[in-house]
């Protein structure tokens, strides 16, 4: 028996188990595995507080890989790390991450947090954060990300270390500012989203 | 364990029916090969994740995992359980998801010896043949260089807790039930060794554990490097922040003969009692390495082609983890990682007649002050003129200690045990 035969069949059983994502070795795979020690396989992270990467518009990554190498958004590991990398290797690992799906694992949050924070969204997030935040280009992704990094994202902004969008400010401090206890039910709303 | 037994769950492990293997085993041959295989040598950071990321690249190439222990105890994050703020178990991971989810054949036997000629590997309950070997057997310890050290007694009255598991506890034991006043003693060997900057780690947790429950008592640090070997300064900072005058750091004093009965250590130059001692022996490759005979001239480590972990001595056999040398690269568990995906990736390379593909390498490691704070050293490495080195302008140390670096500490152990287990 050619050894491709036997290949089929050891394949093939364990495929019909649980699928896994079978990806040829290439420079993108070799640049970008070693992101996921953190990350998490493929991107998708187990949390608590270390964000998914994966399944995130090209954009968003780009432009934020770009801002952590030129210290443009504060960071307290990514700064370090992405100033090894030419664009061109960025531009891999941006397309690597972004065609892998965005897991989602349960978290816990309080109900009555998350029906404040839907309408918090609604009214003031959604514009931009389309589809309870599954969808957007530059925004990166808010559905399902780990609470304790969206927590120190907005903590972040508030404070002023890392910029806000302008047009985002203005609904996050801009009239009726948010207080902190509905910063904290639009993450729930969030972190809820499966 | 009888053989029927051992194929029964090496069968389960992998999701096989365990008939198929019994019918089909041959006298000695324990798993016939059906096609081309891998065998790897080790579940601990290394080998888990080469056999993971070999069958997530090409999942026609069967992977025989052999490890000893049916639960893996990470050494990462074991100090914090020796300074109290955290349980061993969750530092403990089992095989069974990751061989479901990827069809790696889990064996749980001891390897006790390579045939690199006959390509085969002898284990227990019989041999196990391979096309390409990848070891990550980690460390062993260079008793022989400490005078006095009993391999078996000694580390019952002085741990090392240098592997974690069972040394871990008695060390923390020890702490809880030394006097208040007692004198820890901390010795650190000469470089290369698992962890550069875990001594230290070490050091801050048991001076965190004093601090809060012993206040009187004081660490004697002997250390046999001329500084401290990693993070120097961020760890003077927080010892100087949080522990003034508990810890006192000899630079240059190399432990070379110990004395478990009485207690005591000696640097040739002056004997140091303690009420809990804590020997951290001077290290090499794991034992497996020398049975296949890929331990280069200097008799402790593996050198390896940097791009493919491929043995520089035996063709077929590969080394990562803390007991190949990876140039620039620091003996940690998240370099282990690293290593082991790049191994991965070239192994599939070779196996299927192609060019291995340039490395590309990430290591941090975060180690905690306190309870809560921590520091972290990172860095990227490449292979440039087939050596392994830091790229140039990144990478480097935290600012400073603080709470932030613990909170992303603690999800990194999660993730990176995650992606061991599952
Ligand atoms: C106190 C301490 C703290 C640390 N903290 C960190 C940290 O915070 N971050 C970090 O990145 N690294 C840290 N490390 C380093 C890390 O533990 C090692 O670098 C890492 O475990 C190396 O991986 P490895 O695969 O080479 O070996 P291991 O993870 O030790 O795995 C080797 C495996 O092989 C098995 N084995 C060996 N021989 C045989 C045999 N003959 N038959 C069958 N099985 C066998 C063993 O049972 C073991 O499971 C720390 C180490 C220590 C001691
Ligand atoms: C040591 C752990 C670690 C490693 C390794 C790591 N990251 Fe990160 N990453 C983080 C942390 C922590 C953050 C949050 C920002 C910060 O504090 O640095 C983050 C944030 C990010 C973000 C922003 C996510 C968002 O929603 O805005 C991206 C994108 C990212 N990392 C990509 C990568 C890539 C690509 C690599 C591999 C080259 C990588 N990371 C390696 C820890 C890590
Ligand atoms: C005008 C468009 C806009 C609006 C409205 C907006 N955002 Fe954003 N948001 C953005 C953009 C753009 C980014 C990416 C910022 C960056 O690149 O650093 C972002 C980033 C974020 C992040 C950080 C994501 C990460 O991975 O770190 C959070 C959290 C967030 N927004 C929450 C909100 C909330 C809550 C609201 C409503 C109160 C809101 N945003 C309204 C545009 C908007």
């Amino acid at each position: 028996m050619k050894p491709m035969g036997i290949a089929v069949i050891i394949g093939g059983c364990f495929m019909i188990q649980a699928p896994v994502w079978a990806e040829s070795p290439s420079q993108a795979a070799m640049l970008s595995n070693t992101c996921a020690g953190c990350h998490g396989t493929n991107g998708s992270s187990a949390g608590p507080s270390m964000p998914t990467i994966a399944g995130m518009p090209e954009t968003y990554l780009l432009e934020t890989m770009k801002k952590f190498k030129s210290g443009e958004r504060p960071s307290s590991i990514m700064g370090r790390l992405a100033k090894a990398y030419s664009d061109e290797e960025i531009k891999m690992m941006v397309d690597f991450f972004a065609k892998h799906p965005f897991g989602r694992e349960k978290q816990e949050v309080d109900a009555a947090k998350v029906a404040i924070g839907k309408q918090i969204h609604n009214q003031r997030c959604k514009k931009c954060h389309m589809d309870e935040g599954r969808d957007s280009e530059d925004s990166g992704i808010l559905a399902g990300q780990w609470k304790q990094y969206l927590q120190i994202s907005m903590s972040d902004f508030r404070s002023g270390k890392r910029k806000m969008p302008e047009k985002m400010a203005e609904k996050v401090d801009g009239e009726g500012k948010l207080t902190p206890e509905e910063v904290e039910a639009v993450i729930h709303f969030y972190s809820s989203q499966q | 364990m009888n053989r029927r037994n051992f194929i029964q769950m090496a069968g389960i492990a992998a999701g096989f029916s365990a008939t198929s293997f019994s019918v089909l085993a041959r006298a000695g041959e324990i798993l016939p090969k059906k096609g081309r295989r891998v065998v790897v040598v080790g579940g601990g950071y290394g080998g888990t994740i080469v056999s993971k990321y070999i069958r997530m690249s090409d999942p026609s190439i069967e992977v025989v995992m052999i490890e000893r222990n049916k639960t893996f105890v990470s050494c990462p994050f074991s100090n914090l359980v020796i300074g109290g703020s955290r349980d061993l178990k969750d530092n403990m991971i089992t095989y069974d998801k990751l061989a479901e989810k990827h069809g790696i054949q889990v064996v749980y036997d001891e390897v006790t010896g390579i045939d690199v000629a006959a390509k085969q590997v002898k284990v227990g309950a019989g041999t196990i043949s391979y096309d390409r070997l990848v070891l990550s057997p980690g460390i062993d310890f260079r008793f022989d260089e400490l005078e006095g050290y009993d391999p078996v007694e000694t580390p019952k009255y002085m741990p090392h807790a240098w592997k974690a598991g069972e040394q871990t506890l008695r060390l923390r034991k020890q702490l809880v039930d030394m006097a208040d006043g007692g004198t820890v003693v901390l010795s650190v060997p000469v470089t290369p060794f698992r962890c550069p900057p875990g001594p230290y780690e070490r050091i801050s947790q048991i001076a965190w554990h004093l601090k809060n429950h012993k206040p009187k008592s004081k660490i004697i640090v002997l250390d046999a490097n001329p500084d401290i070997v990693s993070k120097g300064p961020l760890f003077k900072k927080a010892w100087e922040k949080h522990y003034k005058g508990m810890i006192e750091f000899h630079a240059s004093n190399k432990v070379t003969k110990v004395d478990h009965k009485a207690m005591s250590v000696d640097t040739g130059v002056e004997e140091v009692k303690g009420a809990v001692i804590n020997v951290v022996p001077p290290q090499k490759a794991g034992a497996v390495a020398y049975m296949a005979g890929v331990v280069g001239e200097d008799k402790k480590w593996c050198p390896v082609n940097q791009t493919t972990f491929e043995s520089s001595i035996v063709p077929n056999v590969h080394v990562i983890g803390d007991a190949c040398s990876a140039g620039a690269m620091p003996k940690s568990g998240y370099s282990a990682n690293s290593q082991a995906k790049v191994c991965a990736l070239n192994v599939v390379q070779l196996m299927n007649g192609k060019d291995p593909i340039p490395p590309s390498h990430v290591n941090v490691c975060y180690s905690y002050v306190t309870d809560k704070e921590a520091i972290s050293v990172s860095a990227v490495y490449k292979v440039a003129e087939g050596k392994t080195i830091a790229v140039p302008n990144s990478g480097g140390v935290s600012p400073d200690l603080s709470e932030l670096e613990g909170v992303y500490a603690h999800s990194w152990i999660k993730n990176i045990l995650h992606e061991m287990s599952s």
